[in-house]
């Protein structure tokens, strides 16, 4: 009887379908309903490693992979899970997929992993991750959830990576410093695109220390909330 | 005594959790809609924080480290126990402050819960590991960091209540304020670091 019910579920919704509502999920994370500007959650363990892009592309990356397969995880689950711990399964399913892509880290590239520091384990306490679980994945099928996961990493990455390519760009006048494909844009020596040194046009440049600073994120982050917010009246807090 | 006191306010004033690392940040943005609240929240903060990084550094220690009980290197199983320890703690303070000071219960009532998804407790336990504080200035770490946690959320609120009379941008109202706010303690906060933490004794 049980399996009839699955096979009858299945043929009434195929399980990987992408259609308007699918797109939706993955897109309305990117501004409507973005993470970090409009819901607010999972500000903690990200400003931190915005002051130079190739970390922030990890961080979102790591975030990116631990809120789709945790929500996954707790869509395959949410029907054995017991309301009154639920929180704790969630922490725990979360926990193990962080303590993964820890390892994981560790092994391809121990310099980045030391520069993020505690901030990768702090994943499990990112507010997105518990909240997505909490409000999407205990109510949906895995696909949709799984859908919903990756959108709120990539709305929540982009933010990321925008602030961390304002501090780079304007702190180090430099992009991507410390990978592979390292780009030297504004300084005093030879080595950068512009030279300050010799260039007559930017003699008078120099690199704005305020920008290293953490402060500098929560600047950045206000002034793209009052952007957004300028174009997206709906947005407005009225209280 | 003088380690203690150097590390309670390099943790509360210097090294502020909330604006120097980031960490709690949900909580603080959300709750510091007005004072009475953000005392509440505050004054959980200090407690848990307290208490958790002591157990924390005990299980680091005993259980995880090579030198612990089962004489392997547990540590791949930090995250797990850590939150688990956390949970688990602040499941345990909500009873016990329900069942001995229900006006302590009242006032802190519905922050406890919150606090598990604080960054700032994991946080504050992975710091301790680390930057490999021994027991006792675990505690002071743990107190200070709380303080600190403390100080921050109450002063953001205040001012946030203040600038609700004033005449800000509609569309910067609320949140993207206090984004900037916190911006500039932290700023004034980074003035601090002019403290020598050895004048207090080392």
């Amino acid at each position: 009887m049980a399996e009839t019910n699955v096979k009858e579920a299945t043929t009434k919704e195929p399980l990987f379908q992408f259609g308007k509502k699918e797109r939706k999920l993955l897109t309305d994370p990117l501004n409507d309903n973005n993470p970090i500007t409009v819901q607010v959650l999972g500000i903690c363990s990200a400003l931190a490693v915005t002051s130079l892009v190739y970390p922030s592309v990890v961080m979102s990356i790591a975030v990116i992979f631990v809120t789709g397969f945790s929500s996954l995880f707790t869509s395959l689950l949410r029907n054995y899970i017991p309301k009154q711990v639920r929180m704790i399964v969630q922490l725990v399913i979360i926990a193990s997929l962080v303590t993964v892509v820890e390892l994981t880290l560790k092994y391809l590239n121990y310099p980045v992993y030391k520069q993020l520091s505690v901030y990768i384990g702090l994943i499990i306490t990112n507010c997105i991750v518990m909240g997505r679980l909490e409000a999407f994945s205990m109510a949906n099928k895995p696909w949709r959830s799984f859908l919903d996961g990756i959108g709120n990493g990539l709305g929540y990455g982009a933010i990321l990576i925008a602030v961390g390519v304002v501090r780079e760009l304007f702190g180090k006048g430099s992009l991507f410093a410390g990978s592979p494909i390292e780009m030297k844009i504004i300084g005093p020596t030879a080595e950068y695109f512009i030279n300050t040194e010799t260039s007559t046009l930017f003699g008078w440049y120099e690199n704005n220390n305020l920008m290293v600073l953490p402060a500098a994120a929560m600047f950045i982050i206000g002034i793209m909330i009052w952007i957004q917010r300028s174009y997206n009246q709906k947005l407005v807090d009225i209280s | 005594m003088g380690e203690f006191f150097n590390i309670f306010i390099k943790a509360a004033f210097i090294e502020n959790l909330v604006l120097a690392y980031f960490l709690g940040m949900c909580s603080y943005l959300a709750v510091s809609k007005t004072v009475k609240t953000a005392f509440g929240l505050g004054l959980a903060v200090i407690f848990v924080l307290g208490i958790t990084m002591p157990i924390n550094w005990l299980i680091q220690e005993y259980l995880l480290s090579e030198t612990g009980v089962f004489g392997t290197d547990l540590t791949f199983l930090r995250f797990i126990l850590f939150i688990a320890v956390i949970a688990s703690m602040v499941q345990l303070v909500e009873m016990v402050v329900e069942k001995f000071s229900p006006a302590l219960y009242n006032a802190l009532g519905i922050f406890l819960p919150l606090i598990t998804v604080n960054c700032a407790i994991l946080g504050g336990s992975l710091f301790m590991v680390s930057r490999e504080y021994n027991f006792s200035e675990s505690v002071a770490f743990g107190l200070g960091g709380g303080f600190g946690w403390f100080l921050a959320i109450i002063a953001i609120a205040a001012i946030r209540e203040k600038i609700r009379y004033s005449n800000v941008p509609p569309a910067l109202r609320g949140l993207g304020m206090a984004f900037i706010l916190t911006g500039l303690m932290g700023i004034a906060f980074m003035s601090l670091l002019g403290i020598d933490p050895a004048a207090f004794g080392n």
